[in-house]
């Protein structure tokens, strides 16, 4: 048996293998990945280890030290501190060989193949990774802008903004109101903001438990929803509140002056305002002309631009179909990628895409509940074929399980990122 | 030229391995429908049923929604007595389900009062379905709601068999279970899945698989499992240092 399959194994590789190499006429095949987050970091990681050297590799996010923004809420509620979230790249360099470059990309040539750096190099590419993660779209909620971020934070992309908005909850006066301008779909993370309202409301049972949390959201119902409901009623009975759009949600602005919000003409003072306003790509896709609208088309096998075959797009920055932009489904994206790019490059094997998502949310203390769902490529889209999510009344040891399952997964998932 | 012509031709051969995946498993195509041909299949179902920003009920109810939603469930329609019985049994409105009304109503639900012959088609059900799909919740949006594409029994050609026992096969199988699972074999929160001797690494997937094993994430992933690409895992992790 084993030696049929070896000698058959053989021969598919040599027939599927040989036309496939790249004639690459100045060496080594390069790829250029652009951020370093979920997408970036795997896709970066994934290539480097799995070519061992055949494919010179260059990772290039602004910042050092990365916060990945899956756990930022656990920082806000006080379960993690914000260095538990951090990681930097040095791995990446060291281990695999990545070249790290710390700047930001601001164009790309298409004809040329290359990036363009704001510190003003020059990057050549056979193949391009976009894995940028998301960026605002300008006037989504009227009185709002990215100058307004530090008065009425977004916190949705961790870091410094999760520091701010946690002070900010910390600074409240007794009894005073938290605000949150819901994002509209699609968007990051979608359990992500009611993940948040619980982690504030447990920070808040703490230190100032009279106060309230009002949400105004544009969506008439939201992931995980009935979950949230129950875990909202039980554990902070009368703390939040919801505005949707039968109340006036998709009719809201803000004055950051004032600290204000305006929910279809009524005016509300608020202590604390998180503005999570509408998503786009991250503006290099837009920077490459691989989005239509507001996101990236990509082909559901390869993960590759609709509208340029050198470049792949990754994560929330990617329009593929059904699955949620979260950074589990970045990193699953990443790895059919790598294996697409390294294919196309030193033409080793491409097996057909498979694709999966997890999102594991916290309520209270050992509350922990998830959603997920299994994906197939077809010619079209990305599409779901099975999912599950937590039920409502399951019991405490279950919840607690699930919780301790999302510590584990975020150390898998962080050592699969960064090495 | 000479720098485009080796990647249009890997292009190619990726295109063709999917090829060969396809021509085993029955046309990816048949997967889903067609939303734009389901539209036209739709014309069939509007003399009673409308969907969209601005349905109401006529004939029958209004069709926003309806995939996830339990049979007879909408306010303000008036159900047959059949469509109730269903719905106190249970019965919930998904691509299988649907799919089953759609080819012979009365084989599901005798005595509904949809009084439609059914679509013997199959493209047309997946079509219209397809097209119906659109007005209910989005996965991307709402990943719990429920799925938009008929999950197959992947049934992989020989071709691709016969390299289950390849490394490359079993590495990049086994980097789906790496994002939560730790290749240096740390178990806090999650398993550790290295070293496990092969047989009982199998039949634990075998037990995800027929749902023996209660766990939703790991059903789910061995779900999609063939008995090769098992033991193709098996094999790997077994190994892995």
């Amino acid at each position: 048996m084993t030696l049929n399959r070896r000698r058959f194994l053989g021969a598919t590789a040599a027939t599927l293998a040989a036309p496939m190499v790249q004639a690459a006429s100045h060496g080594r095949a390069r790829v250029v990945v652009i951020g370093g987050g979920a997408g970036g970091a795997t896709a970066a990681r994934y290539i480097a280890k799995d070519s061992q050297g055949e494919i010179d590799v260059t990772l290039v996010e602004p910042t050092r030290m990365y916060y990945t923004c899956f756990f930022s809420n656990l920082y806000l509620g006080g379960f993690r501190e914000l260095s538990s979230i951090g990681h930097s790249y040095g791995t990446l360099a060291a281990d695999y060989g990545v070249n790290v470059v710390h700047d930001w990309a601001v164009g790309v040539d298409r004809d040329a193949r290359s990036v363009s750096l704001a510190g003003g190099a020059t990057l050549p590419y056979d193949r391009l990774i976009l894995s940028p993660g998301i960026d605002f779209v300008d006037g989504s909620v009227p009185g709002w802008d990215i100058s307004a971020q530090n008065a009425m934070p977004h916190a949705y992309k961790a870091g410094s903004q999760s520091e701010l908005l946690r002070a900010q909850i910390e600074a409240m006066p007794e009894g005073g109101t938290f605000a949150m301008i819901a994002p509209p779909n699609p968007y990051r993370c979608p359990p992500g903001p009611y993940e948040r309202v619980s982690m504030v409301a447990h920070l808040l049972k703490g230190i100032n438990p009279t106060a309230k949390i009002l949400i105004v959201d544009p969506k008439e119902k939201f992931s995980k929803q009935a979950l949230f409901e129950e875990g909202w009623g039980a554990h902070y009975p009368g703390m939040v509140e919801r505005i949707g759009p039968d109340f006036g949600g998709t009719n809201v602005s803000v004055d950051p002056m004032a600290m204000t919000i305006d929910i279809d003409g009524a005016v509300e003072q608020v202590d604390v305002c998180n503005v999570i306003p509408a998503m786009k790509a991250g503006r290099i896709c837009e920077i490459a002309g691989v989005t239509d609208g507001n996101w990236a088309p990509v082909n559901p096998h390869t993960m590759q631009s609709r509208a340029e075959e050198n470049i792949f797009v990754l994560g929330d920055a990617s329009a593929q179909g059904d699955m949620p932009k979260s950074g589990f489904s970045a990193n699953s994206q990443a790895k059919v990628a790598a294996m697409a790019v390294r294919g196309a490059l030193t033409g080793s094997k491409v097996f057909p895409a498979k694709y999966s998502n997890t999102c594991w949310s916290l309520i209270d203390t050992d509350d922990g509940v998830k959603v997920g769902a299994a994906y197939e490529a077809t010619d079209e889209k990305i599409s779901s074929v099975s999912s599950f999510v937590s039920q409502t009344g399951e019991d405490a040891a279950l919840r607690k399980a699930t919780y301790e399952e999302s510590l584990g997964w975020y150390a898998g998932i962080t050592s699969d990122m960064f090495g | 030229m000479r720098a485009a012509e080796p990647r249009r031709l890997g292009a190619v051969i990726v295109a063709s391995f999917m090829g060969l995946a396809a021509s085993a498993t029955g046309a990816l195509a048949e997967l889903q429908g067609n939303p734009e041909d389901g539209a036209v299949v739709f014309q069939k179902c509007k003399g009673c049923h409308q969907v969209g920003p601005e349905a109401q009920h006529r004939i029958g109810p209004h069709l926003n929604g309806i995939f996830g939603a339990t049979a007879g469930r909408h306010e303000g329609f008036a159900y047959s007595k059949a469509m109730q019985r269903a719905s106190a049994d249970g019965l919930t409105w998904d691509l299988g389900t649907l799919d089953a009304y759609l080819e012979n109503p009365r084989a599901l639900i005798t005595g509904t009062r949809m009084s439609f012959r059914g679509l013997p088609d199959e493209q047309d059900r997946h079509d219209v379905l397809a097209y119906l799909r659109q007005f209910s919740d989005s996965p991307r949006d709402i990943p719990e709601a429920v799925p938009s594409a008929f999950a197959r029994e992947v049934d992989l050609p020989p071709e691709v068999l016969a390299i289950v026992g390849d490394r490359d096969y079993g590495a990049y199988l086994a980097s789906e279970c790496l994002t939560c699972h730790q290749s240096d074999g740390s178990d806090a929160g999650i398993p550790s899945i290295t070293r496990w001797p092969t047989e009982d690494f199998v039949v634990a997937m075998h037990a995800y698989k027929r749902q023996i094993r209660p766990h939703p994430v790991m059903q789910m992933m061995a779900g999609r499992l063939t008995d090769e690409e098992i033991a193709a895992l098996a094999a790997y992790f077994q190994d892995l240092d």
